[in-house]
């Protein structure tokens, strides 16, 4: 019987090498995919034993951190709540991070390079090492004017604000939001009844509509046309055809003016007079002159088609989408068909052109500070680049000054020239029958510009089928730009 | 791991002066490995302490005074029971005891932290409970050495075993499930107080039944049957035993739904029925009726094709189903090469991590060299198992050992290869580390057997055969001795 004993005993060798074998697998191979998973609630609670930094705007923290007395230590909490619940995103000890608290966990957590002379001298000293700050480009006042334009009215939507000249980004609010404290808790039958809350309509409230979002533009991409127009043999002055409707190219598909009224008074109506009254046939037969090529060329240059971007929150791509055929051109120009883009993506193509034509880098943080506020790293604007010619900037900008003098709504600001073109984008697969997103993309002072916006209020906000983004969108902003011009920023 | 290993087989001139006539009994070595396993744990708990609460306490000495002293005293029986006992099964099994005791009560620490943290109700500690088992499973272990004198005994009680065996195993699939069932699975056996899983058991008197049943009949199997295609194919009646353990196997993986222990034991008779037929063609013929099995059962029991499902993917239902053992390969991913540190870690995320997880929950903490060592210490009782078994002299011991053996080998590499995702996670517990009295108690009585085999092998004869006697060498005679060539 010894062999077979000898051929058992070694079968059991065998066994234990193939555990060490698959051992080794698990706990070399592929130990760090597992330790940074973010599910591993081990990395939190690891997290959770440091003070963590604070995120804050204007120098109040929106995202704080308070001592408690249980096994994590320090509670997170969100004194604004809501308001900045799409920037600040949350931390839960279930469920994990996001927002500006996952996008800048390095330096919350301290484990940054740049905090490492902090970290030394914490080591030296014996203190708790302690995650630096992260101090938003946000503007409070801005930011509660952005977020209450939306939440006041029960308003779906997205409003993004930000400083033409730098690409700081001075309000981003989205609605409807949600509580962030309620994830951070650390009593885990709460978190984990928010947390099924909150996903119960698949997340809709825990979704950034102003960077993760794309809509229809709409009327506010004749913008884009307009601009591209402009460089290629046209003035304020060239003439458009002024026809209530129009066939497109190549089918049975009449194009219809808003309320299927004509553009002007005349048979044609000049650039400037279609971009103001926002006549759909006037600019569905100039995207169709002006090319596909051209239009795309532009729209990139305004950053549409250009692929995802870290701000350093993560942004949607905005893109034109495909243009089989020259109805399809003409629809593009309408900023209807497969044109989508992200409200801060047309946030950027107003302070593009508010800029003088130069295209800035949005950008959230503004500097990252150690425990004691003493600053680190800060963001440097950065031109990524020019769009269109100063000249045509500013033709475009007359034009939407003339634009805004048409536009309805609320809010005017006496003394403040505001530039804007708004949209109203139908969607849905009966579009004439749904709700329209309500656009409106402005920026103020027109002479030499502080602010510039976008609002997007989708299916019509309280307007239903007859909503208008200069009804329903057009307050919101002009508020926002209220809110900016009083800080003198 | 370092230990001083001793060839037990080599007489050592040291404490022998008559090197013909007796054998070291090695008991000597056994202390000295039990004292360093006692410095181990010991360690091991001061490391606990440290981590966890950041201060050391006076009753870490009490505590490694006690667990010495619980070895000491099963010391003492196998020196007076079974002298000539391999001298490193005990320390290897102390040690391990030792390490799920620690690990036990790290993870009650842990518990109670997250217990504490959460505002749930503090749990009761495992630690103490476990103490108590380990101290009633010594107790069964020096009954067995005492009442079995000699394992060949044993053998005359092979169909009884069998019987009580049968039932054991069979009890828990048939009683009503408030009296078996829990967490999933028809195991228990619910005594008020206390639970006992009668499974446990049945594993090693079902191992004395085939040991005596084989070698009473180890002649019929050996019998060649028709001869096809070159192979000498066993007689249909013959197979009856290895059918009939195949079809309780099923039958506990139907009524019990424990795939762990349904594996075990099939395993176990394949095995025993190669050792006492040496004949491969039982492998081929077992491992077609696995096979066979494995497919039936997957297509007929949805918890089997959950359990598989998970084995290839967990992440697939990672809030469900698979949660637990992505939970244990977070851990053990976590603890890399060098582990967290004992106490630093966070076994306590992974649920029963002090029983069928405790292998993850050591992987976390000492890393992966850490699971390296204690599988080693494994490795070593199951060899040194298997070692007796091939030095013992009869073969109902040869096969009793090899079966004995093989079941702390295979049911280990069930377990572990269960929790690091190897095969898929069956559900049974990690001998003599996983907290749980009945795998505990269990398993002492299996290295009561061993113990007692292993002395058989190294026990000089009773009656020393006369020694020729030989004159002194001017008597002799002048030999002539042929040259080699």
């Amino acid at each position: 019987m010894n062999t077979p004993l000898r051929r058992v005993a070694m079968s059991v060798m065998v066994m234990v090498l193939l555990l060490l074998a698959n051992a080794t697998y698990v706990q070399v191979f592929k130990a760090d995919e597992y330790r940074k998973d973010p599910r591993n609630q081990r990395v939190l609670l690891e997290e959770y034993s440091r003070q963590r930094g604070k995120i804050l705007a204007g120098g109040q923290a929106v995202a704080d951190i308070k001592e408690t007395n249980d096994r994590l230590k320090f509670l997170r909490t969100y004194p604004a709540g809501e308001m900045y619940a799409p920037i600040t995103g949350y931390f839960s000890p279930s469920y994990g991070s996001v927002g500006m608290e996952f996008a800048q966990d390095s330096v919350l957590n301290g484990s940054d390079d740049r905090l490492f002379v902090r970290r030394l001298s914490d080591l030296i000293t014996g203190r708790d090492p302690r995650g630096g700050n992260v101090e938003l480009t946000v503007d409070p006042k801005v930011q509660q004017a952005a977020y209450e334009g939306l939440h006041k009215k029960g308003f779906t939507g997205a409003v993004v604000a930000m400083d033409p000249k730098t690409g700081a980004i001075l309000g981003m609010a989205s609605t409807p939001s949600y509580d962030p404290n309620r994830l951070a808790t650390h009593d885990s039958d709460e978190q984990a009844k928010a947390w099924k809350e909150l996903n119960a309509d698949g997340g809709r409230a825990m979704k950034n509509r102003a960077l993760k979002e794309i809509y229809p533009p709409g009327s506010t991409f004749k913008l884009v046309v307009t601009a591209a127009a402009l460089q290629n043999g046209y003035n304020k002055d060239s003439q458009l055809t002024a026809a209530p409707d129009i066939t497109l190219p190549g089918t049975q598909t009449t194009l219809e003016n808003y309320n299927h009224t004509n553009c002007g008074s005349g048979s044609t109506a000049s650039l400037e007079t279609a971009l103001a009254l926002s006549c759909n046939t006037a600019f569905a037969e100039l995207a169709g002159a002006v090319g596909e090529q051209k239009l795309r060329q532009q729209a990139e240059r305004f950053g549409i088609g250009t692929g995802e971007q870290q701000i350093p929150l993560g942004v949607e791509a905005s893109r034109l989408g495909d243009i089989p055929d020259k109805a399809a051109l003409y629809q593009t120009g309408l900023g209807q068909r497969d044109v989508r883009v992200t409200p801060l993506q047309n946030a950027v193509l107003a302070a593009t052109i508010a800029n003088g034509g130069a295209r800035m880098q949005p950008y959230l943080v503004k500097s990252i500070t150690s425990a004691d506020l003493h600053e680190l790293d800060a963001t440097k604007p950065k031109k990524v680049e020019q769009a269109v010619p100063s000249s045509v900037a500013s033709t475009v900008r007359d034009m939407m000054i003339k634009s805004e003098r048409n536009t309805g709504g609320e809010g005017q600001i006496s003394g403040v020239t505001i530039a804007s073109k708004t949209g109203t984008a139908e969607h849905g697969t009966d579009p004439r029958n749904t709700n329209p997103h309500a656009w409106y993309v402005a920026f103020a002072p027109a002479e030499n510009p502080k602010v510039a916006v976008a609002v997007i209020v989708e299916d019509g906000g309280d307007r239903g089928l007859g909503a208008t983004g200069g009804k329903v969108a057009a307050p919101i902003g002009r508020a926002v730009i209220r809110a900016a011009l009083q800080g003198g920023g | 791991m370092g230990q001083p290993t001793s060839d037990g087989a080599a007489p050592s001139s040291a404490t022998s002066t008559n090197p013909g006539l007796s054998v070291p009994t090695r008991r000597g070595t056994e202390l000295l490995l039990l004292a360093f396993a006692a410095f181990l744990v010991t360690l091991a708990n001061v490391l606990v302490e440290a981590n966890q609460s950041g201060e050391l306490t006076r009753e870490l000495i009490y505590y490694g005074a006690a667990y010495l002293a619980l070895f000491g005293a099963a010391h003492v029986a196998v020196r007076l029971l079974a002298p000539y006992a391999d001298p490193l099964i005990l320390p290897c099994v102390a040690l391990l005891n030792g390490i799920g005791l620690v690990m036990i009560h790290r993870i009650d620490l842990g518990q109670a932290d997250r217990a504490i943290q959460l505002g749930q109700d503090m749990p009761t500690d495992a630690a103490p409970r476990q103490i108590l088992w380990t101290a009633i499973a010594l107790g069964l272990f020096i009954a067995v050495m005492v009442l079995v004198r000699d394992h060949r005994m044993l053998a005359k009680y092979g169909y009884t075993a069998g019987l009580v065996g049968l039932v054991a195993l069979a009890l828990p699939g048939l009683l009503p499930a408030s009296l078996s069932e829990a967490n999933g699975a028809k195991i228990w056996l619910k005594l008020g107080i206390f639970s006992i899983q009668p499974g446990e058991f049945a594993k090693i008197l079902l191992l004395v039944f085939f040991a005596a049943f084989l070698v009473a009949k180890r002649d019929l199997f050996t019998h060649a049957g028709r001869r096809v295609l070159g192979v000498d194919l066993p007689r249909a009646r013959d197979m009856a035993p290895l059918f009939a353990a195949w079809g309780l196997s099923v039958g506990v993986l139907v009524l019990e739904k424990d795939l762990g222990t349904s594996l075990l034991f099939f395993g176990i008779v394949l095995v025993m029925l190669y050792i006492a037929t040496e004949r491969a063609i039982w492998l081929v013929i077992g491992l077609t009726c696995f096979a066979v099995g494995c497919v039936v059962a997957y297509h007929l029991f949805t918890h089997v094709q959950t359990r598989v499902t998970i084995w290839l993917d967990p992440f697939v239902d990672f809030y469900g189903k698979g949660n637990q053992l992505i939970l244990a390969l977070f851990g053990m991913g976590t603890g890399g090469v060098f582990g967290a540190g004992l106490g630093a870690g966070r076994p306590e995320l992974v649920p029963f991590a002090n029983s069928d997880f405790i292998i993850s929950s050591i992987a976390e903490e000492v890393g992966f060299v850490g699971l390296a060592a204690v599988l080693m210490l494994y490795v070593l009782l199951s060899m040194r198992g298997f070692r007796s078994a091939l030095a013992v002299r009869d073969s109902f011991g040869k096969l009793l050992g090899g079966g004995l053996a093989f079941a702390v080998g295979f049911q280990v590499f069930v377990v572990v290869g269960g929790v690091t995702k190897l095969i898929p996670l069956t559900g049974l517990t990690a001998p003599f580390l996983s907290q749980g009295g009945s795998s505990l108690v269990a398993n002492y009585a299996l290295v009561a057997l061993l113990l007692r085999i292993s002395d058989a092998a190294r026990r000089p004869s009773t009656l020393p055969k006369p020694r020729p006697q030989q004159a002194p060498i001017a008597e002799a005679h002048t030999v002539l001795v042929e040259r080699p060539k």
